[in-house]
């Protein structure tokens, strides 16, 4: 190899090892994400704060508080009195739901009329009110049937009809923890590639070193290449320390082929350092490049399909998403490591990724000139 | 080595040189100077290709700076204004770089090292991380690193500012060595006395160059007369004289009053006027012109504003010091 580039990576991991900050933020702060997201984002929705007033206090009633209870959707804290009290509990947030049973509800059952029940739900977040309103209807319905099974003294089963038999591929726990870690690879190794390519070109302008630097007869595809290479390292590094942390706290199963997963690595941080090197050619400070790389990665996170699926937005959201490198490369995380394809159903993915990557990287070259100007 | 034909350099609307020409002889050394933002800098970046010319014509050892940069780079060593090495890199990790990407042989390495270690008298801080150097010790440093492919021609945009009288004179001894060996320096300097030490000097105003030649013969082409006084009511003395016929520039520096009159038979006129007017003044005497003079007088001259350049030049003096 050249060794004018050479010299370059040398310079650039001397300066990567010599400034411990930075080198704590590159390897403890994905540890720190994906430990946090891991636990914190999750959409796993158990043992909510249930409140209950239960105003019938029969054998009927505790049958039904108890068939909520062992669910597991609801954690029963509370026995109020009346309905004033139940409401405050929801009003100051310490109940998410509320079960409310009138008198005469065992009553009616016994005597083999209809018996009421209200449910009250939070619904201020609705991904868990969602949660909640299904939880209450299906545990309601099973109740209910247990009920006329008893009645009739016979076996629904027996009785024909359909029977809807769930079989989850892939993620059968619905722990969102395996769903997160593969996007949170994703998200850090955009973050770590942006950020630093953008701060190591823009440092060099804000020290004065780059007026030393264009008097010498470096090419300037060997100072952007030279600069980004130790980043590529730093990057393969945090890959491979946030999926042995995946695997080893949170049971991510790894079901696909690793090698595959790293080329294609390669084409995704193909974009996101042309990213970090645009943001170099407009950035004037560190603070500047550094403001710039959250302004780009921010949206990008939110319409990569990181957190909420991107088939639920309204279409011209979904158009935005198509320039965002993330939204691919978390399709072939989660495919690789989660249901462990092969190449093929990622085509779409890495065609995608090929054009963008060379198109952002070509634009970057383009725009860094070297030059004072 | 060096020729300049009708340099301009615009950023946007500012002019910053204007029609900037002169050469410089092989082996020669060439003072630039002039008041802050008269377009120093602007002109050693582009002999250095570190920025393109708006228009005219740069040559380095024949070789045009716009047309092939990558020639000229070889040719010459850089010394920005601002030290411009790797702070977090050690000082022979810095030169070692530097002589890297400017392609010198790796075979006399070594020994280039090891000589340059000892020009710039920093042998035994060779394993001390640049940003712990002492501001004359990371001149000296930028210094070695610009002759790690022994250039041609040096470029040093105000290698001595902000350094220690000691380590400006040190600076000034390596110049000479390797001045010694035929190298062209090109040297800009906010110091008079600096600018006294080259072969050929250049005055440069708002982007233009108002006069170019060698010291001694601008200190004697004045035709002026240059006294000095001593006197506790300086300021007065000077604000009474100032308007005075004949009277060229008037400054003072503590007790000290400095004049530049036309004829030496102004002296007479002065003194009377300051003694009618009972400013009582002691030791005045005829001195001999400096350097300075002469750009003082040059600038105040051609109905410039005397302010400005009064300014930038005490500027200068009292970085002297």
């Amino acid at each position: 190899m050249n060794s004018r580039l050479l010299s370059i990576i040398r310079k650039e991991i001397l300066h990567i090892l010599r400034d411990p900050r930075s080198l704590a933020i590159m390897f403890i702060i994905p540890i720190v994400q994906l430990i946090l997201l891991g636990y914190a984002a999750t959409t796993d929705i158990r043992r909510l704060n249930t409140a209950v007033y239960d105003a019938d206090r029969t054998m009927q009633s505790r049958q039904l508080i108890e068939a909520y209870r062992a669910s597991d959707y609801f954690a029963i804290r509370y026995n109020v009195g009346n309905e004033t009290a139940m409401a405050e509990l929801l009003d100051r947030g310490d109940v998410r739901a509320g079960i409310i049973i009138p008198a005469g509800y065992g009553d009616h059952l016994a005597k083999g009329k209809a018996a009421q029940v209200a449910f009250l739900i939070d619904g201020s977040d609705p991904a868990v009110a969602s949660t909640a309103f299904a939880a209450s209807q299906s545990v309601g319905q099973a109740q209910s049937i247990k009920i006329l099974q008893q009645r009739l003294g016979v076996d629904v089963a027996q009785l024909g009809g359909i029977e809807i038999r769930p079989r989850v591929w892939y993620n059968p726990e619905l722990k969102s923890a395996s769903y997160m870690i593969p996007a949170v690879m994703g998200m850090i190794l955009q973050f770590l590639t942006t950020l630093f390519t953008a701060l190591t070109i823009v440092r060099e302008r804000e020290q004065g070193t780059i007026e030393q630097l264009v008097v010498t007869p470096i090419k300037s595809w060997e100072l952007v290449v030279g600069k980004v290479v130790p980043y590529i390292g730093v990057a393969f590094f945090d890959l491979a320390e946030v999926l042995l942390i995946g695997v080893l706290l949170f049971d991510v199963p790894i079901r696909g082929n690793v090698p595959l997963l790293l080329v294609l690595s390669l084409l995704f941080l193909l974009t996101t350092l042309g990213f970090g090197l645009l943001i170099s050619a407009v950035a004037r400070t560190q603070q500047e490049a550094m403001f710039l790389s959250f302004l780009v990665m921010l949206p990008g996170i939110f319409l990569s399909g990181f957190f909420f699926p991107l088939e639920a937005m309204p279409w011209w959201l979904q158009a935005v998403s198509h320039i965002i490198p993330l939204r691919y490369m978390l399709v072939i995380l989660r495919g690789i490591i989660l249901k462990g394809v092969g190449l093929p159903p990622l085509m779409d993915q890495v065609i995608a990724l090929a054009i963008l990557g060379p198109l952002i990287f070509m634009a970057a070259s383009l725009r860094f000139r070297k030059s004072l100007e | 080595m060096i020729s300049i034909q009708n340099l301009t350099k615009q950023f946007g609307a500012t002019v910053a040189v204007q029609n900037l020409s002169f050469d410089v002889d092989e082996g020669q050394v060439f003072g630039l100077i002039g008041p802050d933002g008269a377009g120093k800098t602007t002109t050693l970046r582009v002999i250095s290709t570190a920025m393109r010319p708006t228009s005219g014509r740069v040559t380095v050892g024949g070789v045009d700076v716009t047309r092939d940069p990558g020639a000229v780079n070889q040719l010459i060593g850089y010394m920005p204004q601002r030290f411009a090495l790797y702070p977090d890199l050690t000082v022979l990790e810095n030169l070692n770089f530097f002589a890297d990407i400017l392609g010198s042989p790796r075979a006399q390495r070594a020994a280039l090292l090891a000589r340059l270690l000892g020009f710039s008298r920093l042998t035994e801080f060779q394993t001390r991380l640049a940003r712990n150097l002492s501001g004359g010790m990371q001149k000296k440093l930028a210094l070695a690193a610009t002759l790690m492919h022994t250039p041609r021609v040096l470029l040093l945009d105000e290698p001595t500012t902000g350094v220690d009288p000691v380590s400006r004179r040190e600076f000034w001894d390596l110049l000479t060595e390797v001045h010694l060996q035929n190298v062209t320096i090109v040297i800009s300097t906010p110091y008079l006395d600096e600018a006294e030490r080259c072969a050929r000097v250049g005055l440069m105003y708002r982007g233009q160059l108002i006069a170019c030649d060698d010291p001694r013969t601008l200190r004697d082409e004045m035709r002026a007369v240059v006294f000095e006084a001593q006197s506790e009511h300086a300021l007065r003395a000077r604000k009474l004289i100032e308007q005075g016929e004949g009277v060229l520039t008037v400054s003072t520096h503590g007790d000290l009053l400095r004049v530049i009159v036309d004829r030496a038979e102004r002296a007479a006129t002065i003194q009377t006027a300051w003694q009618t007017n009972g400013i009582a003044i002691s030791d005045l005497r005829a001195v001999k012109p400096r350097l300075e003079d002469a750009f003082v007088l040059m600038l105040t001259a051609d109905g410039r504003p005397p302010t400005v350049e009064q300014n930038a030049v005490s500027r200068q003096r009292s970085a002297v010091g």
